[in-house]
């Protein structure tokens, strides 16, 4: 089934539930997991931005990472460890790569092909612990990258990859969680205003594990974060957050795509984004794939965005692909709310100043995504961050 | 002791056709404690009366006063009128979405009374001021209006009401929308928040049922932009029976 809802400027909500046996399987218009897939960026044609993954993309504004020459040498890091995180630079032929996911598009493949080491992240032991690789200074040089997040069998971890300075960057980003692991990655895109990001996250979540996702996309002209999840082995669980706040001119977007493809796995999507300011636009589209094999999945996904001003767009479009009858639930929810001037004179007829009645409704809206994060530092500053936003910062 | 005045007001609004006169000289003294009783036709300018008194940015004074114990209520932005002590209860309250009850319930009251409230005795009192207003805990948790019934907005604009502790209150059709046993008790929480408070009240209404509950002091009809009659509260039972025709509703401000 396919439920598109796009929105401009007026509200609209869209619901949808489905339990096991309430509905038949249904034929979607292209099954997610056929889609073409390389690591060789000859084999895709060049981008016209018609395709489906392109299509509500600015393909103009980064040729470059789709079909021009990428530099693939080392980024410039900035690594707060910790004891059981490991990072690392691998060589190209290194086992891991390549096992969580492929390329589904050509900025993707590019990078793929261009990248010369890839970057291990590899998380072991139990203990809770939290490390940090910031990529920085990248400047304006086309680049492509490649990194590894691995987390052992039974390990516990929290990585955050984030993003700041100038960058165009393209890049792949591989998570392998072993058996029984508990990872969280957050994806925290804080680059300078002119950056161009895409990336392509690819988990492949192991037998009774566990990965919670982040993605939080605040500063950066163009950033497109897709993470692909697959749970391939039983007892699979990943909780897909994001979190993006899109002003004047900027483009924000993520293509989130969960492949059930083992039993009694499960899936939670939660997205949600602000938009403030002329020309501030995000993009929304989760698939979510229940294939044959995945008897007794139970699955939810949900995008909700809050438009603060006129001249926004959020296009926000939930899949859901149901190949066996046979599930414990799946459904979908899609909502663009506006907060307007009625809503902001009754705050204020409340006594609340505008800047804090904006500060509240955006706040409130976004913290259940920020409180999810389990960074306390990172929680504070984002918020901080969030806030400084909404000042037009 | 507090007294609201409005003096000679003139109010227009900006529609697609142009600029609409609206209210034309209204005059109205209430003072601490008492109740004034507001009825009249659709479209004679009630709302816009409400509204200009909060400050709504739609409609504009071209002439007149609006004063709080002598301080110009018309110099202040919507924010310092509530902080002022004016309050409105609206005929339409708004959704708010991403912001709960209790956090806005908070919000509001900090603001009002420029520091927050002690953790402890706040939360009793949104507690029990819910229980008096037969609100379900559970609406504390839901965000500002969504998907209240109409009967439930009302409910909550008379929450706000009595833990924000107003001098004076507008109500505009608070009663409108509500069942018997919901009209009881959203007008005992007025009678309540005046008793407590001394809260002077504007009680916008088209009916005299809430009338026998929030015994008014003063009844005024209101026509095609002013008062056109005042009187006591038996004016509230002849208007019942005998409607407006007298006040020759049929000819001007209301374009409807
Ligand atoms: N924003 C606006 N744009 C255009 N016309 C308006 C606006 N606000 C009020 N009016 C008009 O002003 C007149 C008075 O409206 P108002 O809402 O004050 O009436 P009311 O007495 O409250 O009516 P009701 O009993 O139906 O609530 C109406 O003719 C209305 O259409
Ligand atoms: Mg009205």
């Amino acid at each position: 089934m396919t439920v598109a809802t796009q929105s401009t400027a007026m509200p609209t909500a869209g619901q949808h539930g489905l339990v096991a046996h309430s509905d038949g399987p249904v034929v979607p218009v292209q099954t997610r997991s056929e889609r073409f897939r390389s690591v060789d960026v000859a084999d895709f044609a060049p981008v016209t931005g018609r395709e489906h993954e392109w299509k509500l993309s600015p393909v103009a504004a980064f040729a470059d990472l789709t079909s021009g020459e990428l530099d693939g040498a080392r980024l410039g890091l900035e690594t707060a460890g910790a004891e059981g995180v490991a990072v690392e630079w691998i060589a190209r032929d290194d086992a891991r790569i390549g096992t969580a996911g492929t390329p589904e598009e050509r900025a993707s493949a590019n990078a793929w092909t261009s990248f010369g080491e890839a970057l291990l992240i590899r998380v072991t032991g139990e203990d809770d612990k939290i490390a940090t690789v910031t990529r920085t200074g990248l400047g304006s040089t086309p680049r492509g990258a490649h990194t590894v997040i691995e987390a052992a069998p039974n390990s516990r971890g929290l990585v955050v990859l984030a993003g700041t300075g100038s960058a165009r960057l393209s890049e792949n980003v591989e998570v392998i969680v072993g058996e029984g692991a508990n990872l969280t990655v957050v994806s925290v895109q804080e680059w300078d205003d002119d950056a161009v990001h895409l990336a392509s996250h690819f988990a492949r979540i192991g037998r009774d594990a566990k990965l919670k996702h982040i993605v939080v996309s605040l500063g950066g002209k163009v950033v497109r974060v897709n993470p692909s999840t697959h749970l391939a082995e039983q007892g699979g669980d990943v909780e897909a957050l994001g979190l993006y706040f899109s002003d004047a001119g900027q483009h924000l977007e993520q293509q989130v795509y969960v492949h059930h493809d083992a039993p009694n796995t499960r899936s939670r999507v939660t997205y949600k984004g602000a938009l403030q300011g002329e020309g501030a636009r995000s993009v929304w589209i989760g698939d979510v794939l229940i294939g044959n094999a995945a008897v007794g999945t139970d699955s939810y996904e949900q995008n909700r965005n809050l438009v603060l001003s006129d001249g926004t767009r959020a296009d926000s479009i939930p899949n859901l692909e149901i190949e066996t009858g046979n599930i414990a639930g799946a459904g979908h929810a899609s909502a663009t709310g506006r907060f307007d001037d009625e809503q902001l004179f009754y705050l204020m007829a409340r006594g609340i100043t505008e800047e804090e009645a904006r500060r509240l409704v955006v706040r409130g809206f976004l913290n259940e995504i920020v409180q999810q994060i389990g960074v306390a530092e990172l929680e504070e500053r984002l918020t901080a961050a969030l806030e400084a936003e909404l000042q037009g910062a | 002791m507090s007294v609201l005045e409005i003096k000679n007001l003139h109010v227009n609004v900006e529609t697609d056709q142009g600029t609409r006169e609206i209210l034309r000289g209204v005059d109205l003294v209430i003072n601490e404690g008492e109740i004034h009783a507001i009825m009249g036709p659709n479209g004679s300018g009630k709302s816009t009366l409400a509204y200009t008194i909060a400050g709504h940015p739609k409609y504009t004074v071209v002439e007149g006063e609006i004063l709080l114990d002598g301080e110009n209520v018309l110099e202040m932005s919507v924010d310092e009128r509530a902080r002022a002590g004016l309050f409105l209860a609206m005929q339409y309250p708004v959704e708010i979405p991403g912001v709960t009850v209790t956090n806005f319930l908070r919000t509001a009251k900090t603001a009002i009374d420029g520091e927050a409230p002690s953790v402890r005795h706040w939360v009793k009192d949104v507690r029990t001021a819910m229980g008096n207003l037969k609100m379900d805990s559970a609406f504390a948790e839901r965000n500002v209006n969504e998907g209240f019934s109409g009967g439930e907005k009302k409910r909550n604009e008379i929450l706000q009401l009595e833990l924000l502790k107003p001098k004076f209150a507008v109500l505009d059709e608070t009663d409108s929308g509500l069942d018997v046993d919901a009209l009881k008790i959203v007008s005992e929480g007025v009678n309540r928040a005046k008793e407590n408070t001394g809260l002077g009240i504007l009680l916008i209404t088209h009916y005299t049922r809430i009338l026998r509950y929030i015994k008014p002091d003063f009844v005024h009809v209101f026509v095609a932009g002013k008062i056109a009659e005042q009187g006591g509260p038996e004016l509230a039972d002849r208007l019942e029976e005998e409607g407006y025709d007298r006040y020759q509703v049929a000819e001007p401000a209301s374009a409807e």
